[in-house]
C-alpha cells in the first residue's frame, strides 16, 4: 500500500456538492413519484391550465353537490410492473386505489368506470386474467364496474396494460372528511403495518431477495371506513399513503391545515421484513407505498372508540396511535426518535432511491 | 436479521449517553467520517442527545457529494450516446452536473437503469451484445471490491461490451487531508466500519499517532454509534491516541483479504479530486492499465471532459465545523433544502439543511433534553 502524503493545499470552501436539478424541460420520473415534484407539476401546470375550486383543494377526490347528494368523485391510473405481484395485481390496485380515494372523503364506492390502454402484442390470456382480478377486486370491495374504454397502442409504446378508473360514492350526511379539517389535539392513527406494497414491488421487480416473501397489503378500505363513521360521523381526516408513503400524506395533511404533526417514531408498525429491506436499500419506511392503509386524525375523545372499532376490523387488526397534531411547526411532521430525540420527516423531492452510503 | 432491534434498544442507548455524559468534562470536537453515519446520527436525533460539548462534525464521507463535477459531466455524456446502457446506482442518478443529471438524460431518451449491484450490469451486457453497457463505478472502500469484481469477471469472461467508469476514493489519505488542513477543529474520528470490514485497520495506528488522535472503528446502528462516541471520549479525556475497535462483528484487524487480493489486482492508487476540495494524493483508485478495454473513460474518449467548479457554497467549512450554517451568507435565503447550493444542504442528513430544519422548529443549537422513550 502506498504511504500517505499531506497535501500541500486543498479549497474546502470550495466544497460543493449535488443539487437536486429543479428546472426539469421534459417530464422526469419523480414527476410521478407523489413527492415535491409531482406537487411542483400540478400546481404550476394543471391548477393553472384547468382553473376551478374544486380540484385547487387537491384531496384523493374531489366533493361535488348534484341536488341534494354530496358525490366523491376520483380518478387515478395505474402503471405498474410487474402486473402481477406477490399479494396482487394492476386489476386489485385498480380498483382498490380508487376505491380507497373515494373512502377517504368518506364515501362508500358505488361505480366506476374502467379505461384499458394496451400494448400490442400483449397476450390476451394475460389481459383476461388481470380483467379477471379487476372484477374480483370489484365484487370484494362491493363496487360496480358500469362503463370502460379500450385502446391499443403500437409495440414499444406502452408497458403491456395501462389502466386508469375513475369512481364516484355518496357521502353520508353530517360527514365532512378532508385534509383541512386537521386541528391541533386530533390523534394521529394508522390502520396497520406500513411499507409493504412498496417493499413487495422492488422485490419483484428489482429481483431482491430478503429472505421471505413479501406481500402487497393491497386492499379496498371502504368497509374499514364505514365501521369507523358509524362510531363518530365526526373523523376530521382520512389520507391512504400510497406514492410517498406515510410521510408524504402527513405532509400534504400538515400543510393543508396548518398545523404541526408530531409522530413517535416507535410507535409507527413497521414490520420486520420491509424494516430489514429498507436497511439494505438505505430506504425510510417513512416514505415506502402502501396500497391497503389509512391514515386517520381524530378528535382526541373520539380516538379511543375509533381505535378500537379499527382494531375489530381485519383491516385494522394492527391499527395503531402514531402521534398528534399540534399548533407548534406548522405545516411540518416532526418525529420523535426512538431514543427521545426529534427529526423533520421532510417531504420527499420525487422517487426514494436506493442509497450508496 | 434481530439485529436492527438489538442495535437500537433505548434502555442501552440510555446507559451509553449516561457513561459519556460522566466522562465529559470539556469540549470535544469528534468527526464521523462516513455518510452512512451521518445518516444514523441525524435520522436518530443522536447529536441532540449528546451532553454539552460534545460536537459531531459531519465529515466528506458521502461518495456521492464528493463525486467531481466532471465525473459527473463524463457520466451524462457517456449515457447520452446512442447504443449505451448506463448503469448506475441509484441515488447517483439526482446528482446534477453541468446542468443537467441522469435522470433528465433518461427523459432525453438516454438509456440509464438503477442497479443495486455492478455485477446486474455485467449481466444486462450479456443480455445485450450489441450495446455497450457501462456502470457508474463510485463509492469507498465498501463498494470498490465488487465492482473490481464486476471488471474481473467481465475480463475473464469475454464480456467486451461492459466497461466501468471508475471514481473510486479511500477514506484514510481523506483524514489525513482533513488533519493537515489548517484550522482543523477534528480531536478524534469514528471510522467507518464498512470501509475497515474490508481494508483492515492497517493503516490507522500511523495516522492515529501522527496527528495524536484517537481512531474508533464505529458501526451504524445507533448503539455503535454511542459506542464510538463513547470509546473516541473516553481516550480524549485520558490523553489517549490508540487505534480502537469497536465494531469486532464486521471488522477483522486484517480486513478481507480475498477483497483486497481483488482491488490490488483490479485497481491501482491514484490522485483523486473530492468535489468541491480539490486534489488529494494517492486518495482514490483507477482501472489499472491490465483493464483498459473496460475502462469507460478511454473507451468512450471522455477523458479531457474539464469542468471548472462554482465556489458559492462554503459547506467545506461547515464540514470542518470551521462555521456554523447559519453563519453562512447564503443560508436559509437563496439557500435551502428547496434549492440546495451544497453537499450539507442536499439531503436531510447534512448539517446546513438539519440546522435549517431544526432552526424552524425554533430550536437551532438548543439541545433537547434527553428523554429516551422505553
Amino acid at each position: 500500500m502506498a504511504s500517505i502524503q499531506a497535501p500541500d493545499e486543498l479549497d474546502f470552501a470550495g466544497w460543493t456538492c449535488p443539487l437536486p436539478l429543479r428546472d426539469h424541460p421534459r417530464v422526469v420520473m419523480g414527476h410521478g413519484g407523489g413527492g415535491a415534484l409531482s406537487a411542483e407539476l400540478v400546481e404550476h401546470v394543471f391548477i393553472p391550465a384547468f382553473g376551478g375550486e374544486v380540484l385547487a383543494d387537491l384531496g384523493d377526490s374531489a366533493v361535488l353537490t348534484l341536488g341534494d347528494a354530496r358525490l366523491a368523485f376520483s380518478t387515478d391510473s395505474y402503471v405498474v410492473r410487474p402486473l402481477f405481484f406477490p399479494g396482487g395485481s394492476i386489476g386489485d390496485l385498480a380498483v382498490n386505489g380508487t376505491v380507497n380515494d373515494l373512502a377517504m372523503s368518506g364515501a362508500r364506492a358505488a361505480y366506476l368506470s374502467c379505461g384499458f390502454i394496451l400494448e400490442e402484442g400483449v397476450e390476451t390470456e394475460v389481459v383476461g386474467r388481470v380483467a379477471k382480478a379487476l372484477g374480483n377486486a370489484a365484487r370484494t370491495a362491493d363496487v360496480q364496474v358500469v362503463t370502460g374504454d379500450t385502446k391499443v397502442v403500437e409495440a414499444g409504446h406502452g408497458d403491456d396494460i395501462y389502466i386508469n378508473t375513475s369512481g364516484i360514492g355518496l357521502i353520508p350526511r353530517g360527514v365532512d372528511i378532508r385534509p383541512q379539517r386537521a386541528a391541533p389535539g386530533d390523534v394521529v392513527i394508522v390502520s396497520g403495518e406500513i411499507g409493504l406494497h412498496g417493499i413487495a414491488i422492488m422485490s419483484v421487480r428489482e429481483g431482491l431477495e430478503f429472505g421471505v416473501e413479501i406481500a402487497s397489503d393491497c386492499a379496498a378500505l371502504g368497509g374499514l371506513v364505514q365501521a369507523m363513521l358509524d362510531v363518530t360521523p365526526d373523523i376530521h381526516v382520512l389520507r391512504d399513503p400510497t406514492r410517498g408513503g406515510l410521510a408524504a400524506s402527513l405532509h400534504e395533511i400538515a400543510t393543508a391545515a396548518g398545523v404541526g404533526v408530531r409522530i413517535e417514531e416507535r410507535a409507527v408498525p413497521v414490520p420486520p421484513q420491509v424494516a430489514n429491506a429498507c436497511a439494505i436499500l438505505g430506504l425510510d419506511p417513512l416514505y415506502v407505498a402502501n396500497e391497503g392503509k389509512l391514515v386517520a386524525f381524530v378528535p382526541r375523545e373520539e380516538a379511543d372508540a375509533v381505535l378500537a372499532v379499527m382494531r375489530a376490523h381485519p383491516l385494522g387488526a394492527g391499527a395503531a396511535v402514531i402521534g398528534e397534531c399540534v399548533a407548534e411547526h406548522p405545516g411540518m411532521v416532526v418525529a420523535r426518535t426512538g431514543f427521545g430525540g426529534t427529526r423533520v420527516v421532510d417531504l420527499p423531492l420525487g422517487e426514494q432511491l436506493p442509497r450508496i452510503c | 436479521m434481530k439485529y436492527l432491534e438489538e442495535f437500537q434498544d433505548p434502555e442501552l442507548a440510555r446507559g451509553l449517553l449516561e457513561d459519556i455524559r460522566a466522562t465529559v468534562t470539556r469540549p470535544w470536537a469528534l468527526m464521523e467520517v462516513c455518510g452512512g453515519q451521518t445518516h444514523t446520527i441525524i435520522r436518530h436525533a443522536i447529536d441532540q442527545l449528546l451532553p454539552e460539548g460534545v460536537e459531531l462534525i459531519h465529515g466528506p464521507g458521502c461518495p456521492v457529494c464528493v463525486t467531481p463535477l466532471e465525473v459527473i459531466d463524463k457520466a451524462l455524456e457517456i449515457a447520452s450516446r446512442p447504443g449505451v446502457i448506463f448503469c448506475s446506482f441509484g441515488d447517483m442518478l439526482r446528482v446534477p452536473g453541468t446542468g443537467r443529471d441522469l435522470f433528465r438524460v433518461r427523459s432525453e431518451g438516454g438509456d440509464v437503469r438503477v442497479v443495486y449491484s455492478p455485477l446486474d450490469a455485467l449481466r444486462i451486457a450479456r443480455e445485450n451484445p450489441d450495446r455497450e453497457v457501462v456502470f457508474f463505478g463510485i463509492g469507498f472502500e465498501t463498494t470498490a471490491p465488487p465492482n473490481a469484481m464486476a471488471v474481473y469477471q467481465a475480463r475473464r469472461h469475454g464480456v467486451r461490451n461492459f466497461s466501468m467508469l471508475v471514481s473510486h476514493v479511500r477514506v484514510p489519505p481523506a483524514i489525513e487531508a482533513i488533519m493537515t488542513s489548517p484550522d482543523c477543529r477534528v480531536q478524534g474520528f469514528l471510522a467507518a466500519g464498512h470501509v475497515c470490514s474490508v481494508m483492515g485497520i492497517g493503516e490507522y495506528p500511523e495516522l492515529a499517532a501522527r496527528h495524536r488522535v484517537p481512531i474508533v472503528v464505529t458501526g451504524f446502528e445507533p448503539l455503535d454509534i454511542l459506542e464510538g462516541i463513547r470509546r473516541t471520549v473516553k481516550q480524549l479525556e485520558r490523553g489517549e491516541h490508540t487505534v480502537e475497535n469497536a465494531y469486532p462483528r464486521a471488522v477483522r484487524s486484517e480486513g478481507n483479504p480475498a477483497a483486497r487480493v481483488m482491488l490490488e489486482d483490479v485497481f491501482e492508487v491514484t490522485d483523486r479530486a473530492w468535489r468541491g476540495i480539490g486534489t488529494i494524493p494517492l486518495s482514490g483508485w483507477r482501472l489499472s492499465p491490465r483493464y483498459r478495454e473496460h475502462d469507460a473513460e478511454h473507451r468512450f474518449d471522455v477523458v479531457d471532459i474539464a469542468t471548472l467548479e462554482p465556489a458559492e457554497c462554503r459547506s467545506g467549512e461547515v464540514l470542518q465545523g470551521l462555521l456554523k450554517p447559519h453563519e453562512c451568507e447564503v443560508f436559509g435565503t437563496t439557500c435551502t433544502p428547496r434549492t440546495p447550493l451544497g453537499a450539507t444542504m442536499v439531503s436531510s442528513e447534512g448539517a446546513c439543511a438539519a440546522y435549517y430544519l431544526y432552526r424552524r422548529l425554533g430550536s437551532p443549537a438548543t439541545r433537547l433534553e434527553a428523554n429516551p422513550v422505553g
